[in-house]
């Protein structure tokens, strides 16, 4: 009896130190949220002001804002966005609606879901091999290229998901309508799915819109405004190139920027998930 | 019922909770010793949530509350500090499904037993061929032990199930519908099995097939919309209930 | 009005089967409309069906066209250094001799220190809001530790070089070289002067990046254990670490490891958190502390700075080489998580 009891005094202990163990982890990814939420707060509030949206980034010493590389980054996530999404949604019809045979459906979603986490510099460089290389020169339509690529893959598996999430009830109702197929589709199951689609979406655009490595060799960078056939300025480039400069006044706009895009990217998400959330109240 | 009934588990005043929900309503009864209970009655009628409350499995969900008494050797387990872990080493529980573990036929009996004591390797051994001998599965099982438990079929599964439950010398067991999900010659095999384990246990089992019930236990308890209408000796219960409503869900006047 | 009489439409109808035998008798005017309307609609089928077919095969043609972009790309440097390229440590654009080791050990150890370090945070994450939780805090918590993965990278290098880089100068670094001073290995591992940045600042700052990718995979495949194994290991008096460790965990592992493998192919493809505190710098590295590089830093610093064709093209093959590690890693991973929605797919 004894044992019995040495032994279950020491099961109790372990149970005890890896849940604290667990708990204690879970406070060490809260820690990391905050610390990060509180610095950009701390340090990106300061630079708020109407400035940052009216005038172009200055040179080191002098007054100046982010308004190029706000509208030059809104310009290539709408560009992205408005390119990827109709690809991504058209090949997750595909998947959702005739993909239950053949090898091309099943390879796709495979190779798609390889795509969602693929390294984004790589994805720049292709671009830039593809369309910079051939041009001769950096543009805003190459940078708006790379993050349609980014956009894709996203679209292409909410799409999916969501499609395959509609009753087949509702599908054989419309067919026994004596709809066609692609009628079906457009106007019965993706309508129905339209709120999971969105969300697919803006997910893909709150990627986006902080991503930067693929902007490296493709947008590059530029002082002033621009149009999408030029190096085109970019917040996140603006926020790279600023922050590892020696100024200060740089550092402070970088930080601004930053506090911009987390701002946006964080509301991007808690929209997306206010949408998520009645559909699955079901 | 019977004076000479020693109760195993005696409830008392018991009342159960799924938040506002009242699944429970003033149950009384005993559970005698050595003997087979079962738990019949309809869908939703509260059976299984009883037996839920004998190991108190209904803890692992919020918002699930019990009320009242259960005496089991005449300690009340529902006080709080009762050490969950222990009540449930001393009150087996046996599920609606086959629920072996991912890993070897030897390594699913061991599981339970390591927990509690710590055995030499022959003495492990030893004790892994009588909880299958128990159940029944020594003959077939003992050439494949360190093979999956999921290599086996549905109604061996089970009997496995039964074997790990039985392994940690458990005082009570508790069957939820263990046939349920098997075949009528499985399901035939796991009665002769509880049969054989009365001897060494209190059994609560709870069933949906009369037949079963009757075939089974020694005492049966009839249960109607979270109450318990009828409780006696089975042999009694289904040839002469004392209550109207027992009689027609028998008889299948009722459901 | 005849659209109504016509049969169920099948996904996989041909015009063939729908042959008009079931338009009832009418007259020949009517007739003639329900045929060109069926015909019309079967031909938009195809057309519908042909065109979502194609952007599907686009999305092939995207991995495909990375690939050969990339090989293209890297021609020259593949053709002037071969496969010594991976192990070769000399970079030098004055020379114009490349080799890549540097970039790619960057690379390698900075992931392996974030999987060291976020795997046991993620699954102890995972443990507590499956387990322990309780159920009006998980979908905060689940939110919250979500939002760490939705932090562009951007800003995680900003303020591991501002902030987090400083702070572990003066208060962690100098602790960790002098209790480990007199160990052995561990001893070199720490030592150097602490500056913030380096090859360790990386890991660690990939390692929270990870954390949520990782945590939340393990929370999704815990989530599918069958309630009743649980309760059948609860009902032989386990604890819950006991069901977590011998049931939880066996019975998700290939979803787990799968877990880990994305967080890996993430680390391995992060750049500008790492371009920020990794240091830059192509030279070997004694200690943790040293200032390195990885493939993504080295990629981000000098491409645009890359003037001749040398240069650029082994840069590109840094960059092929980082997409055919990464490729195989997610391979792994997503070939591990499929394995186990299928098995969890035969169980029920």
């Amino acid at each position: 009896m004894s044992a019995m009891s040495s032994t279950y005094t020491r099961r109790r202990l372990v149970n005890i130190i890896s849940l604290s163990l667990s708990t204690f982890a879970m406070l060490f990814g809260l820690f990391w949220l905050a610390w990060i939420l509180y610095t950009l707060f701390k340090n990106g509030f300061g630079g708020l002001s109407v400035t940052l949206f009216t005038q172009t980034t200055p040179a080191p010493g002098s007054q100046g804002g982010l308004s190029n590389a706000i509208i030059g980054s809104l310009l290539m996530s709408v560009g992205g966005t408005v390119i990827g999404t109709p690809i991504g949604i058209l090949a997750g019809t595909y998947l959702a609606e005739f993909g239950d045979r053949g090898w091309l459906a099943p390879l796709t979603r495979f190779i798609n879901d390889i795509l969602l986490s693929a390294p984004s510099i790589v994805v720049g460089l292709f671009i830039y091999e593809v369309y910079v290389v051939r041009t001769g020169h950096f543009s805003g339509w190459a940078g708006a290229f790379a993050l349609a690529i980014l956009v894709i893959p996203v679209v292409v598996r909410t799409t999916e998901n969501m499609l395959r999430l509609v009753p087949s009830s509702m599908r054989e109702a419309a067919y026994a309508l004596g709809a066609p197929q692609w009628k079906m589709t457009l106007l019965v199951t993706l309508r129905a799915a339209k709120a999971g689609v969105v969300t697919g979406i803006l997910l893909a655009v709150a990627r986006i819109v902080g991503e930067t490595a693929p902007l490296l060799f493709t947008a590059l960078n530029n002082q002033f405004y621009s149009n999408l056939n030029q190096p085109m300025a970019n917040l996140p480039m603006v926020i790279f190139q600023f922050a590892m400069s020696p100024y200060e006044d740089w550092h402070s706009l970088a930080w601004a920027g930053s506090l911009l895009i987390g701002l946006f990217v964080l509301g991007m998400n808690i929209v997306a998930r206010a949408l998520v959330k009645p559909q699955q109240q079901h | 019922m019977n004076a000479a009934l020693k109760p195993k588990l005696a409830v008392k005043n018991l009342n159960f909770y799924y938040g506002n929900y009242h699944a429970l309503k003033n149950i009384n009864l005993q559970v005698g010793e050595g003997k087979v209970t079962a738990f019949i009655g309809p869908s939703g009628c509260g059976k299984s949530t009883l037996l839920r409350t004998f190991n108190r499995m209904y803890e692992l969900y919020p918002k699930l509350r019990a009320e009242g008494e259960i005496l089991l050797n005449g300690n009340n387990i529902l006080e709080k500090g009762v050490d969950l872990n222990m009540l449930r080493a001393k009150v087996g529980m046996v599920f609606q499904k086959p629920t072996p573990f991912p890993m070897s036929i030897y390594d699913n009996i061991a599981f339970g037993v390591k927990l509690y004591e710590s055995l030499s390797k022959s003495e492990m051994d030893d004790r892994v061929e009588w909880a299958l001998s128990k159940a029944a599965l020594w003959t077939e099982a003992k050439d494949k032990l360190r093979q999956s438990g999921l290599g086996l079929s549905g109604g061996q599964q089970q009997r496995l199930c039964i074997a790990r439950a039985i392994a940690v010398k458990p005082e009570v067991l508790l069957l939820d519908e263990p046939t349920s999900a098997l075949d009528p010659i499985s399901t035939a095999h796991i009665e002769e099995l509880v049969h054989e384990l009365k001897q060494d246990y209190t059994i609560a089992i709870v069933t949906h097939n009369m037949q079963q019930a009757a075939r089974v236990s020694d005492y049966t308890a009839y249960m109607y919309l979270g109450e318990l209408v009828e409780v006696g000796e089975t042999d009694n219960i289904f040839t002469a209930p004392k209550k109207k409503a027992t009689e027609d869900y028998i008889t299948g006047k009722f459901g | 009005m005849n659209v109504k009489m016509q049969p169920e439409y099948k996904p996989d109808t041909t015009g063939a089967t729908l042959a008009p035998v079931v338009v009832p008798a009418s007259p020949e005017t009517r007739m003639n409309s329900t045929d060109q309307r069926l015909h019309r609609q079967v031909l938009q089928d195809r057309i519908f069906r042909g065109v979502t077919r194609f952007f599907a095969f686009f999305v092939l043609a995207l991995l495909a066209g990375i690939i050969l972009s990339l090989l293209v790309g890297a021609w020259p440097a593949i053709k002037e250094f071969g496969l010594g390229f991976i192990v070769n440590t000399e970079w030098n654009p004055v020379t114009g001799k490349f080799g890549g080791w540097n970039s790619i050990r960057g690379t390698l150890l900075s992931s392996f220190i974030a999987l060291l370090i976020g795997v046991p945070v993620s699954l102890g994450i995972a443990v507590f809001l499956t387990e322990l939780s309780p159920v009006w805090l998980r979908r905060p918590l689940g939110i919250a530790i979500e939002l760490l993965a939705g932090v562009p990278s951007i800003i995680y290098g900003m303020w591991g070089l501002f902030v987090f880089a400083p702070w572990f100068a003066d208060n962690v670094q100098p602790w960790l070289t002098e209790s480990t001073a007199n160990i052995p290995v561990l001893g070199t591992v720490f030592a150097g002067p602490p500056m913030g940045i380096g090859m360790l600042t990386a890991g660690l700052i990939l390692s929270v990046m990870i954390i949520p990718f990782v945590s939340s995979v393990m929370r999704d495949v815990f989530e599918v254990v069958p309630a009743m194994l649980k309760e059948s290991a609860y009902g032989l008096g386990s604890t819950t670490w006991e069901v977590v460790w011998n049931v939880v965990l066996p019975y998700t592992r290939n979803g787990v490891i799968g877990g880990v493998m994305l967080g890996l192919g993430r680390a391995l493809g992060e750049t500008m958190a790492i371009t920020f505190v990794i240091g830059n710098a192509q030279q070997p590295i004694s200690s943790l502390f040293d200032p390195s590089t990885s493939i993504s830093a080295t990629l981000a610093n000098e491409f645009t700075e890359a003037t001749t064709v040398l240069h650029t093209s082994s840069l590109i093959y840094l960059g092929l080489l980082l997409f055919v590690i990464t490729f195989i890693v997610l391979m792994m991973s997503k070939v591990l998580l499929l394995r186990m929605q299928r098995a969890e797919g035969k169980q029920s």
